[in-house]
């Protein structure tokens, strides 16, 4: 996809989201309450009328040629770094539906034994080496010292020993 | 009321107590490691470490946070000159000299610069903040709700007129942070708004911090590895005692552009759209046009390092004067300092240097010592932060990520708002890509309850009436600058016109 491509899509996608919004706000008031002003949905209406604006306008500079970007047949996303950048995306995306799955810590696990071995390709000693201290870390940062408990999913009841240490 | 340089020692004890002291040296020793970070900055570093602040009293967190928000200055340079890559966009106009210092094997020279000039340039703008602060704080007394209003239109005209960037897209960036915002209960009615799918997640709306992670942690990181491809070569800096002492004798040479970098990086980086990044390439074209041999500019001139760095650095702290006076953020990463007040129940503001005086001074007496510390932790340890540059990305890069998430949920305690954050993290890398300015957004989100709030404030008692913003002399002031600084751009574009 050309740069002048992506512009094009990015700008129908600001206006549509726009709209998304304006829709969304007319559904409380967006005119005078009596006594107390401005309706509760007026402030966002009208913002995003004019995200809608700004939007229209980027569509019409593209359609003009008036900005760098709608005159660029580079390409968007160049191929060699499409990988790199895919890659660290997905890995953070698995990072999180494994969250939700298995919990942080296990999760924290596989997402850095697969992003220093099989990404960074580091030896198998600083991989794992890494892979656990980080998350210990995590732990003591968070859980022991902040007091904010991370989302542990189906491997809680495996804290409930550390627990009855730091609390 | 107390004088200025009484309540100046008071802040200055504040911040020497056991765990102030030791937030000043831990927050500049992690901004300088991560102003040295390539595609890393002070608002990467304040908005990951945020959450961790929670641990502290609010004055050591803001210490803290501003100790980082200035190491991450100094460390800038380090990279820049080592690896030609500047660590942040503040460090931009530092590559030009310090890499062709470095490639001549001066990088020393070029380091030592760099740090004497930041201490120098931080410090005249720390005096100047301590002199500007308590009479504006004290004519900002007399805002009410529509001055206000006028004053935050003010604040995001600045980024359309003097961002430089596209401006519909600067007007979309700063608009659709407003609206972010607004999703959540309505701060008047208390009725839901914008909702999306009854997702009950946007019930407490959309935390600034979730943005400022996703857009400056993610974002940021999936920027540099596609620019980088994760692959930076660390440029040899070999250092002795005689030439360090050799390079601080150097000083004289390059202290009058230090002192004009200083005065011209605190005037720039008080205006919220310029800040830190404008104000140094402006410094070094300064100091290349009043120079006696304009011509070495840019082949190895150790004062084309010294005018950059002393003008960011002064920058950094000219930004805290509107945030701390009026309640505006002059850059994003005070936007982020400002959320962060916010969450430890601090209203930024004219009020905050009567009602915490403490806390205000404290700070003030932070960024003096903070300077002093930056600079000795700097010559002491350049061999180290150089160390850290040879972390390979793929290190480096997983544990931000970690960060990033672990950052998102800690604010809300949800999984909902770590979605949002990955969310904002690719929306802004894709934006970001196409020349949509990600710092309004930002400022926005932060501003948009407060800018919200006294323009309803403002119509309530007017009844409707618009007027309001124009007839009170302050806010008629404001707004006039906005609608001039608006018309800016259209105006210059103009004048091009006409002379082609």
């Amino acid at each position: 996809m050309t740069t002048r491509t992506a512009e094009l899509l990015m700008a129908v996608a600001c206006a549509l989201l726009s709209v998304a919004f304006m829709v969304k706000s007319a559904e409380l008031h967006i005119g005078w309450v009596e006594g107390r002003g401005p309706g509760a949905g007026a402030w966002p209406f009208w913002l995003s009328g004019g995200m809608l604006a700004a939007s229209l306008v980027t569509l019409w500079r593209w359609w003009r040629r008036a900005t760098p970007e709608s005159r660029s047949r580079k390409s968007y996303l160049a191929r060699d770094q499409a990988p790199a950048v895919g890659i660290s995306a997905g890995a953070i995306l698995f990072l999180l539906a494994a969250t939700h799955l298995v919990g942080i810590y296990a999760a924290l696990v596989l997402f850095l034994l697969f992003y220093l071995r099989f990404i960074g390709r580091h030896s198998w000693q600083l991989s794992l080496a890494l892979t656990f201290a980080v998350p210990a870390l995590i732990f003591c940062l968070f859980e022991w010292a902040l007091k904010i408990p991370l989302p542990k999913s189906i491997t809680e009841p495996l804290f409930y020993p550390v627990y009855e240490l730091i609390y | 009321m107390e004088s200025i340089p009484a309540l100046l020692g008071a802040g200055l004890l504040n911040a020497l107590q056991p765990v102030n002291l030791m937030m000043i040296v831990l927050g500049c020793a992690i901004g300088l490691m991560v102003g040295t970070m390539p595609g890393l900055g002070s608002v990467n570093g304040v908005a990951i470490l945020l959450p961790v602040t929670f641990l502290v009293p609010p004055t050591a967190a803001i210490i803290f946070l501003a100790a980082i928000y200035y190491g991450a200055m100094y460390g800038g340079a380090i990279s820049s000159i080592s690896l030609g890559i500047p660590g942040c966009s503040t460090a931009v106009a530092t590559v030009f000299d310090g890499r062709s210092l470095a490639k001549t094997g001066r990088a020393d020279r070029a380091l030592t610069a760099a740090a004497l000039a930041s201490f120098i340039g931080g410090t005249i703008s720390v005096v100047l903040f301590t002199l500007f602060a308590p009479p504006l704080a004290a004519f900002a007394l007399r805002f009410g709700p529509p001055e206000e209003f006028a004053l935050m239109v003010l604040a995001f005209s600045t980024f359309i007129g003097l961002g430089g960037n596209d401006v519909p897209k600067t007007i979309f960036s700063i608009l659709i942070g407003l609206v972010l915002a607004s999703v959540g209960l309505d701060i008047i009615s208390g009725q839901p708004r914008l909702i999306f799918g009854d997702i009950s997640g946007f019930l407490h709306g959309v935390n600034f911090l979730v943005l400022a992670i996703g857009v400056y942690g993610i974002g940021e990181m999936l920027w540099t590895l596609e620019s980088t491809k994760g692959k930076v070569m660390v440029h040899k800096v070999r250092l002795s005692l005689a030439s360090m002492r050799s390079n601080l004798m150097d000083l004289r040479s390059y202290l009058g552009t230090t002192a004009l970098g200083g005065l011209v990086g605190y005037f720039v980086g008080t205006l919220p759209a310029a800040g830190a990044t404008p104000a140094s390439l402006m410094s070094y074209g300064l100091a290349r046009t009043f120079s006696k041999k304009p011509e070495t500019f840019g082949t190895g001139n150790v004062a084309g390092v010294a005018a950059p760095e002393a003008a960011n650095n002064a920058a950094s702290t000219g930004s805290m004067l509107p945030m701390i006076t009026l309640g505006i953020p002059g850059s994003p990463t005070t936007a982020i300092l400002l959320g962060g007040m916010i969450i430890w129940g601090l209203r930024p503001g004219p009020l905050l240097f009567s009602e915490h005086p403490d806390f205000v001074w404290g700070l003030i007496g932070s960024l003096y010592i903070a300077n002093a510390v930056t600079l000795l932790i700097n010559l002491a340890c350049i061999p180290v932060f150089l160390r850290v540059l040879s972390v390979p990305f793929t290190i480096l890069a997983p544990v931000i990520y970690i960060l990033c998430v672990v950052g998102g949920y800690a604010p809300t305690q949800t999984m909902h708002d770590v979605w949002l954050m990955f969310a904002f993290g690719i929306a802004g890398y894709l934006l970001r890509k196409l020349n949509y300015p990600v710092a309004p957004v930002v400022l926005a989100i932060v501003l948009g309850p407060l800018a919200e709030r006294s323009l309803r404030q403002s119509l309530l008692a007017s009844q409707g009436d618009m007027m309001i913003f124009v007839e009170r002399p302050i806010s008629g002031f404001c707004i006039f600058c906005a609608f001039a600084l608006m018309s800016y751009p259209l105006l210059r574009k103009l004048r091009r016109r006409k002379t082609n």
